[in-house]
């Protein structure tokens, strides 16, 4: 853990990613989505959004989009093979749909040990804005490492 | 900021239902997770980890065989939140993921609404979740859900 440590509290430089309504489309596929807020724009513009909205853990995925997430984990150097997702979180503040562009920032919360060090645990928080400066909430992420 | 106030022309809400403390909120099952669906699910969210979709380099790894994505569970666990209520009144959203989950696991999700209360924006429910497979507990979550304009999905 040791060697992760001086990573607590590093925050990336802000990214931003589209949220678009082909990924969404393809996100509801692969989910096998049936609710027509994420696949019907007519649907979702008569509920009152502006487009296709985005679904539940999308934050998550923009994060992955943007590669922001990737490009932290290869400058920690963490060992692709023996990571896993511990723990995921989501706080929700305005809406995402299709069309919109958000602002990630992306940062190191915590970094800790269990088990005498057999297991690393790194959260991470990515806060989004979007175009319109309104918080779309936050991504907590935890990820196990185990060691060799 | 409150974004739950309807814009003009939205449709008419549902009416209101009462909710309990201690209600199950009827289950959904999903079909078989498929390596097809990996691949998807890889594609659609944007994790090109091939710990899911590469059995090679899940053998590499240490693993037998590839494992699920644990966010597609939790994507399940979101259509689960969305089949009961309006997906802007979900404020909140935490899971753990306790199991992995394989290919041809069937995932079904379960919540339970563990408080009701009132706030100044309308209706609180705490709920509480799961998502199990055939053979294991794979994801314990918990979420929050209020607002102003009603709970309920209208799907």
């Amino acid at each position: 853990m040791t060697a992760y440590r001086k990573w607590v509290g590093h925050r990336c430089a802000p990214r931003a990613v589209a949220a678009e309504r082909g990924q969404i489309r393809l996100f509801a596929k692969a989910t096998g989505e049936t609710n027509p807020l994420y696949t019907d724009v007519q649907a979702a513009r008569a509920r009152g959004f502006r487009d296709l909205i985005a679904p539940p853990t999308f934050l998550f995925c923009l994060a992955s989009l943007s590669g922001v997430a990737d490009d932290l984990a290869a400058e920690m150097a963490l060992p692709a093979g023996r990571i896993l997702h511990g723990e995921q979180a989501f706080e929700y503040g305005a809406m995402i749909a299709a069309g919109d562009v958000i602002r990630l920032d992306h940062q190191v919360e915590d970094i800790f040990d269990k088990k005498d060090g057999a297991l690393t645990f790194i959260r991470t928080r990515t806060d989004g804005v979007n175009q319109d400066g309104e918080s779309v909430g936050a991504s907590l992420a935890t990820v196990v490492v185990t060691a060799p | 900021m409150n974004d739950t106030a309807p814009p003009e022309g939205r449709e008419k809400r549902p009416a209101e239902r009462t909710w309990r403390t201690g209600e199950r909120l009827a289950p959904i099952a999903f079909p078989a997770i498929s390596r097809h669906a990996l691949a998807l699910y890889c594609g659609g969210s944007g994790d090109h980890n091939p710990l899911h979709t590469d059995i090679d380099f899940a053998r590499s790894a240490g693993q037998t065989d590839v494992i699920a994505h644990g966010m597609l569970s939790m994507a399940y666990l979101g259509r689960f939140l969305t089949a009961h209520f309006d997906p802007a009144a979900i404020r909140s959203f935490s899971v753990r993921f306790t199991a992995p989950t394989r290919p041809l696991d069937e995932v079904t999700c379960s919540g339970v609404i563990e408080a009701v209360s009132a706030t100044t924006d309308g209706p609180r429910l705490d709920l509480t979740l799961e998502a199990r497979t055939e053979t294991a507990l794979t994801v314990t979550g918990r979420a929050v859900v209020s607002g102003a304009h009603g709970l309920a999905s209208g799907a």
